[in-house]
């Protein structure tokens, strides 16, 4: 790659972070067992290379010369700091041991506990010590190989308080020597739903934006969806970290379809299904698969995976199995019940069964506290009593409705349907 | 932004010799590296092209040409689809490619919002524009 012009050099260097930085930081990490300290090395030497392989071309195996520089300021570092001498006797040792398969194959001699080492990076940035903001920023900047400015545009916060909470997050760490480590046992299961936790929240910011910087968010689903897979490959055997990858997979494969030319949100039942995106629905379903092959009853991520596999199957929405995603919303119920999930459950039973069967089972939401405000709860209302013919009522659901929403085009879409109610007209059916 | 590599044929993948068993490992360790990066949405290998065929297009007519086709150079002998943030970080996966010879080829795959508004179906924008119309009547007359 010599002789390419510095600022191609540049952008090839961001690339080399980008797929390097995690393995990087977690690398030293377990070394100099700070995420912090292991971060600034990394950094440390990114500005090495920023220097060197303008000149010097970028090397053939550009991580373990990132790895390499990054050790070397290490051990100079910890020099400096003659009180850490035992420290120091430490890390030689563990440097060595590094070094030993060097020359020829350095990398493969790391292989093994490259994995090890991520999956230790991932539970410390999602540690229960940190607050969810930390976590997901943290996450972001250690494993996405984001940098500070970006994590800010996708949030909508200012740089500074990006910053600020990256710096807050890594100190409470050290302080509280949360040790760099894969949780082991009980604690495990618990620990790993706090990472699965992080990433489905950063899927969902990009997904459900209703406002915000338009190129930014899907690339928020974009980094999700890339954290889901490195999970899936890092912990193999947990059938919900599968889940979770086939419900973004599959999540991900309508975003085309979900936005109308002029940003109007469009339903699911109403979305153009040869927009969807089928190579993201064929990895959805693969994902479910192994979630599956690896037994037990399905947790509450392959539920909301298999629920979205049953629309991702049907080639048209009559097609839907509406039975089976009922079916699934009751298991999902019984496993992580809320009022939403009810009312999903509703929607699906009316659809199996009749409006008449979801709407006895709405009827028990509308005086959940939870639901109060919620826009939904009377436009899923208005559309049963619609369809039973019901219209003076659901008119009045649908007017309700538009009230709560805040989004300017449903709320549109909520007066037409009162609007047709009026005329004494059957709305459109909707799901 | 996802990225075709696509990998050019050879006189070799097009005599149909299978690559050694060396060769097939060192593409097992750089697909599980893809994969591990959360980067691979896709990658096949292709027959050669004698058990493919050609369609061209004149008009209304419709010409078949059975395969092999001899410009070797030319031909896909297979290909990744890459999900990535810059094209740089698609020359680097393609540069780590365990091949002693040969090319590959990056091509930068269509994402639907670049397509100019009318390639799009124009249902959605008129479905909008009778349900504000709608609205709006229904204001008019309280």
């Amino acid at each position: 790659m010599v002789g390419m012009a510095a600022s191609d050099t540049h952008r090839a260097i961001d690339a080399v972070w980008r797929i390097e930085s995690a393995r990087l930081i977690a690398g030293l990490a377990r070394i100099v067992r700070d995420v912090g300290l292991a971060e600034d090395l990394a950094q440390d030497a990114l500005v090495a290379a920023l220097e060197q392989w303008p000149e010097s071309g970028v090397p053939r195996n550009p991580g373990a010369w990132l790895m390499s520089t990054a050790k070397h300021r290490a051990i100079d570092l910890l020099r400096r700091r003659e009180r850490l001498g035992r420290k120091l006797e430490e890390l030689g040792h563990e440097f060595e041991a590094a070094e030993e398969g060097a020359a020829p194959d350095f990398e493969a001699a790391l292989d093994d506990e490259i994995g090890d080492d991520l999956l230790r990076l991932v539970f410390t940035a999602c540690h229960p010590v940190l607050s969810t903001d930390a976590r997901v920023a943290l996450t972001l900047r250690l494993l996405g190989g984001l940098t500070t400015q970006e994590i800010a545009y996708a949030f909508l916060v200012p740089e500074a308080t990006v910053a600020q909470r990256i710096v807050r997050a890594k100190r409470t760490l050290a302080e509280a020597r949360v040790p760099f480590e894969v949780p082991r046992g009980a604690e495990l299961a618990a620990r790993l739903s706090s990472v699965l936790e992080v990433i489905y929240l950063v899927f969902n910011e990009g997904y459900s934006a209703t406002a915000g910087d338009e190129w930014m968010r899907p690339a928020l689903c974009e980094e999700a969806l890339r954290l889901g897979r490195i999970m899936a490959e890092l912990v193999p055997n947990e059938p919900e970290v599968h889940g979770l990858a086939g419900l973004m997979e599959i999540q991900a494969s309508r975003m085309r379809a979900r936005v109308g030319p002029s940003g109007e949100p469009i339903l699911l039942l109403d979305q153009d299904r040869a927009r969807w995106d089928h190579v993201l629905i064929r990895r959805g379903l693969a994902a479910l698969e192994r979630a599956k092959r690896l037994g037990g009853a399905l947790g509450p991520y392959a539920l909301q995976a298999a629920i979205a596999a049953c629309h991702a199957r049907a080639r048209t929405p009559e097609e839907t199995d509406w039975v089976r995603i009922a079916a699934l919303y009751d298991a999902l119920a019984q496993l992580a019940p809320s009022p939403v999930v009810e009312l999903n459950r509703a929607v699906a039973l009316a659809m199996a069964f009749g409006p008449a069967t979801g709407l006895e089972l709405v009827d028990t939401l509308t005086a959940e506290p939870s639901l109060k405000g919620y826009y939904l709860l009377p436009s899923v209302r208005g559309d049963l009593l619609a369809k039973l013919g019901r219209l003076d009522e659901a008119r009045q659901e649908f007017e309700r409705a538009a009230s709560l929403t805040r989004n300017g085009r449903e709320r549109t879409l909520l007066l037409v349907r009162a609007a047709a109610c009026e005329r004494g007209a059957r709305p459109p059916l909707t799901g | 932004m996802r990225f075709m590599m696509l990998v050019k044929a050879s006189p070799d993948s097009e005599a149909g010799v299978l690559p050694s068993r060396e060769a097939v490992a060192a593409m097992g360790k750089y697909n599980e590296e893809l994969i591990k990066a959360g980067v691979m949405l896709a990658g096949e290998g292709l027959h050669d092209s004698s058990k493919g065929a050609r369609v061209s297009f004149s008009g209304q007519r419709r010409t078949v040409t059975d395969g092999p086709f001899t410009e070797t150079k030319e031909l896909i002998a297979g290909y990744w689809l890459i999900q990535v943030k810059s094209k740089e970080e698609a020359i680097e996966w393609a540069s780590r490619v365990p091949f002693e010879d040969g090319e590959i080829e990056i091509r930068q795959v269509f994402e639907d919002s670049e397509f100019p508004p009318e390639v799009l179906p124009p249902e959605e924008a008129e479905r909008e524009r009778a349900m504000l119309e709608e609205v709006q009547r229904k204001a008019a007359k309280p």
